[in-house]
């Protein structure tokens, strides 16, 4: 059985369902971990859920990244722990320099829920380990700013740690599947070693079909195969 | 101040000179500036309900399922197992109006406050919006603010905007309408109450410090509007969803330890009516010290404290001496905290500023001596210039599928998707039926359970005929839970109607709750809470009767919901209920003949209870595979919406025949509104058992037609791809609005 912390920002508000997916679906171990906490030994994964953390007042994950926490965070990524950030915990790693890129407003201007699809692009990580390329997952995606973007020179540099990208259901990366403006469709990106995830569609509201999908499921099933294999 | 300037300061603040000579007689002296604020604000039409309450009381609020009705933050009523729902509705109309994103924004997090003080933890929001002509600019900027007003404060603090309703009328050009539902889940032994209890007992406040802002804003609340309130802009409150969320969190941490006696949130006029309410029930007194309230500016008088409507405070009775326990909950989420005062035995609002009395008031002569009026009555001659819709005068259109697509493209039936897609309608992971759909289905998670919420009123018809159309309201709330599957348990409602004083207002507003009380005994779904907004009007045109009403119902079996979507070619379509000759107040009528006239649908509680029964059990025996009932738009916006899968678009072939049965003219057929009716589809073998189900319930059952190909056909009436009736109501929204 993997153990899971999901890092509890003031403001985080995707922390319950992150711990419910975990502990109730896939009935796995699962701790809070509250923003001043450093100690996160005997984690094998850390979430760093949605939400709004300190508001999103400023920036996006702009305060969050300076909590206690998320220097120990960094620590574990550099050992090589699988560390997941979803929505704002994806602006979180970001901001962090965890991930590479930013993030701008959602070309609509506007805040956009809905359900999209999300094109796997790479299984070289634990979290897309048991997944196939190009298979879609479909996904909800929840946000105000998630317009992923980096320029193009950088983008060449990344294209091995781009994990997912918006599609059709057909696996078309079309500029109407794009939800926000995300520079090349980017929904999901790791960092060079992989162990470190970030993406925006909330694959944690996607655990079950009664509320429309369990495609997100796959995803923490992987890295709990993954750490299992591991140990 | 001498006695002049006195009585000119309590007009300021909506005292008449009758109401201030009460004052001085009761309290046998002249009340000082402060104490005229906090009467001002007290006896205002917002907090004190005087123009409503004596017909209030003829509401029912009781049944078994009740367990707490009126007169609490927000009702509570019992869903098994000991778990209980917790809801109310609120209306957030004239701050709107003034200032849309905060004025919608701070509506969200009055009404959360009131369901997580309770104890509850919120789960979901509604909201019911009505604007003006969608062609004005001025509506255009109303939408835009009021739904990211919305939008950022329940996103913010992670409660999904699950449902709810926008329509369009010109009746509301000067006065938009925002009614906000809020419904939490708690355990029956878990509920707060606003009781301050225990002579000595500490009086805490928690939240956010108290600023300038929204002083007087009950008092706005309770006026109308002229070119001049814009400048009450420094009366509407600011919202900080981030803040509300650490309070949120803090109080639910707090509720779990035992020291806490009563708690309320600092809604409508602030301090100074949690204070007074909270002493009313337990009927105690409370001595504040004004100068221990947290506040973020300086040289804060005590009325300006006592007024303020700052938003994100709560008021707390704990229990003596475990101040240091429930202080370090608050300091852990960054919130203020401070002891300002004490229960008494005095049965008095007693307010210290710099060691002196500033405010001493009994409470009684606050609350339960606040005036109430039986104001006079008297029918609209509009009422009787309303006649029956000679059809002769109406041109029947020659092309109906014309006519169809402008009903679905009407920005009141079509799609919702550029308001909704704003809200984050899932976070919290328990939506099985978001925004779209009859009814909103909320599963509660660790149970088989599921609520459905659903809120409705459609004022033309309450203007129309304020007591048909209120009945109206309530029946089909009770029809969209029954289509998901839900039993209807009760009811909240947010009464939007013009200036009482004036004798026709008010007979709108006595026939609306007259039609309210009937159809809720008829269904069963007492009333636990609600608000009341009057005075909406501007330059003196009051808004249609708008009596909202949102209805919470049970699903026992989470896996039996049901949703309106046709599923598979070849099920079997079906009219549960009877077609009458009934255009008057349609939408029809108003798109495509440009009229509001006639009379609104009859309804007919019995027929009504049918069906209602009908759907349920047909949802519990698992025998319909869609549900769907038909209101605005009639039969044929309704069939075309259970086209509209959101999966994959589907077809119907309708025979026109058993339709015809009464002689109606097509356009009558095809958007009468006739009430008490549902499409729902079949298996073929489940279809003698539906029947056997409606002709025990008396219901009047027709199969009509098949789920097939890509087109919606009505034999020799109507003929149209299901793609362009999808593409008219999916971009009529955006359309009419914003190109």
């Amino acid at each position: 059985m993997a153990n899971f912390g999901v890092v509890l920002f003031p403001g985080s508000n995707c922390d319950h369902d992150c711990y419910y997916a975990i502990k109730k679906v896939l009935n796995q171990n699962c701790n809070f971990i509250w923003h001043e906490d450093t100690d996160l030994n005997g984690i094998d994964c850390i979430v760093i859920p949605g939400g709004f953390s300190y508001g999103d007042y400023l920036r996006t994950g702009a305060i969050a990244r300076f909590s206690p926490v998320m220097n120990s965070v960094a620590e574990m990524a550099e050992k090589g722990t699988p560390v997941i950030g979803i929505c704002n915990g994806f602006q979180i790693l970001v901001e962090s320099g965890l991930l590479p890129g930013s993030f701008l407003h959602n070309s609509s201007l506007k805040f956009v829920c809905k359900w999209i699809n999300a094109r796997v692009e790479n299984t070289n990580t634990p979290f897309t380990y048991n997944l196939t390329e190009n298979e879609t997952l479909k996904i909800p995606v929840a946000n105000g700013e998630g317009n992923f973007f980096i320029s193009d020179e950088n983008l060449k540099d990344i294209q091995s740690q781009v994990v997912f990208r918006y599609s059709d259901s057909n696996s078309n990366t079309t500029g109407n599947s794009n939800p926000n403006g995300s520079t090349d469709n980017i929904a999901g990106i790791s960092n060079q070693n992989g162990n470190v995830l970030g993406m925006m569609p909330h694959p944690e509201r996607s655990f079950e079909k009664i509320v429309g999908s369990d495609d997100g499921r796959k995803i923490f099933e992987s890295v709990i195969n993954w750490i299992e294999t591991k140990n | 101040m001498d006695e002049i300037n006195k009585r000119q300061f309590a007009k300021d603040h909506g005292l008449t000179d009758e109401e201030y000579k009460k004052i001085n007689y009761k309290l046998k002296r002249e009340p000082n500036f402060t104490e005229i604020g906090v009467l001002g604000a007290m006896w205002s039409e917002h907090c004190s309900y005087k123009s409503s309450k004596i017909h209030l009381k003829k509401l029912p609020t009781e049944g078994p399922q009740v367990i707490q009705g009126p007169g609490e933050n927000a009702g509570v009523v019992d869903i098994g197992d000991d778990d209980c729902v917790v809801f109310k509705m609120e209306s957030h109309n004239h701050p709107s109006f003034i200032e849309p994103y905060q004025g919608a924004a701070t509506g969200v997090g009055g009404i959360l406050r009131d369901i997580f003080t309770m104890g509850a933890r919120p789960v979901a929001l509604l909201d019911s919006l009505r604007f003006g002509n969608p062609k004005l600019p001025k509506t255009k900027f109303l939408v835009e603010g009021i739904v990211s007003g919305i939008a950022g404060y329940g996103n913010c603090i992670g409660i999904p905007t699950v449902g709810g309703e926008v329509y369009f009328d010109d009746c509301y050009n000067g006065n938009p309408l925002v009614n906000v539902f809020a419904l939490g889940i708690a355990k029956k032994d878990g509920i707060f109450k606003g009781y301050a209890e225990g002579i000595g007992n500490p009086v805490i406040y928690v939240g956010s410090k108290t600023g300038r802002d929204g002083i007087q804003g009950a008092i706005m609340a309770s006026d109308t509007f002229t070119e001049e309130s814009e400048q009450k802009r420094p009366a509407v409150q600011v919202g900080d969803p981030f803040t509300e969320k650490l309070l949120l969190e803090a109080c639910l941490e707090l509720f779990k330890t035992d020291i806490v006696v009563g708690i309320q949130d600092m809604g409508a006029a602030g301090l100074t009516s949690s204070s007074t309410e909270m002493a009313e029930r337990a009927e105690t007194g409370l001595e504040i010290d004004i100068d221990k309230v947290p506040r973020r500016e300086e040289n804060m008088n005590a009325y300006e404290i006592l007024l303020s409507e700052s938003q994100e405070r709560m008021l707390i009775v704990l229990k003596k001496g475990k101040e240091d326990e429930a202080n370090k909950i608050f300091k852990k989420w960054g919130l203020d905290f401070s002891v300002i005062g004490k229960v008494t035995n005095t049965k008095k609002l007693t307010i210290i500023e710099n060691g002196e009395t500033v405010c001493d008031l009994p409470i009684d002569l606050i609350t339960s001596d606040a005036p109430m009026y039986d104001r006079p009555f008297e029918k609209p001659a509009y009422i009787n210039e309303l006649k029956k819709i000679n059809l002769d005068e109406i041109p029947e259109p020659d092309d109906l599928n014309e006519s169809l697509l402008e009903v679905l493209a009407s920005p009141t039936i079509a799609n919702k998707k550029w308001v909704y897609e704003q809200y984050d309608y899932m976070v919290r992971t328990n939506t099985v039926t978001g925004p779209g759909s009859d009814a909103s289905v909320i599963r509660i998670k660790d149970t088989n359970k599921a609520v459905a919420i659903t809120s409705n009123c459609n004022s033309r018809y309450c203007y129309l005929n304020p007591r048909e159309g209120t009945k109206i309201a309530v029946c089909e709330n009770a029809r969209n839970l029954a289509c998901s599957g839900a039993v209807p348990l009760a009811i909240t409602d947010c009464l939007n109607f013009g200036n009482p004083e004036k004798p026709e207002i008010m007979w709108q507003l006595k026939e609306s709750i007259e039609g309210m009380a009937e159809a809720v005994n008829a269904l069963g779904t007492p009333v636990v809470s609600g608000n009341v907004s009057l005075y909406n009007e501007t330059e003196g045109t009051a808004i249609f009767p708008t009596p909202t009403i949102a209805m919470v119902g049970l699903i026992k079996d989470v896996n039996k919901t049901v949703n309106q979507w046709f599923k598979d070619d070849g099920d079997v379509i079906i009219l549960l209920g009877d077609t009458l000759n009934e255009i008057g107040g349609s939408e029809y009528l108003k798109v495509v003949h440009n009229k509001i006239d006639g009379l609104a649908p009859k309804i007919d509680l019995i027929k009504e209870k049918a069906l209602i029964d009908t759907l349920i059990e047909c949802a519990n025996e698992s025998i319909i595979k869609s549900a769907h009932d038909i209101s605005e738009g009639g039969l044929a916006a309704t069939i075309s919406e259970c086209c509209f899968n959101p999966n994959e678009l589907k077809g119907a072939l309708i025979n026109s025949e058993p339709l015809k049965e009464n002689g109606y003219r097509n356009d009558v057929l095809l958007f009468s509104e006739s009430q008490s009716r549902a499409i729902v589809t079949t298996d073929k073998e489940n279809i003698q058992k539906l029947k056997d189900i409606a002709a025990k319930n008396n219901l009047s059952i027709k199969l009509i037609g098949v789920v097939v190909g890509e087109k919606l056909v009505i034999e020799n009436i109507l003929d149209v791809s299901t793609k362009k009736a999808y593409d008219a109501w999916s971009n009529g929204f955006e359309n009419t609005l914003f190109n």
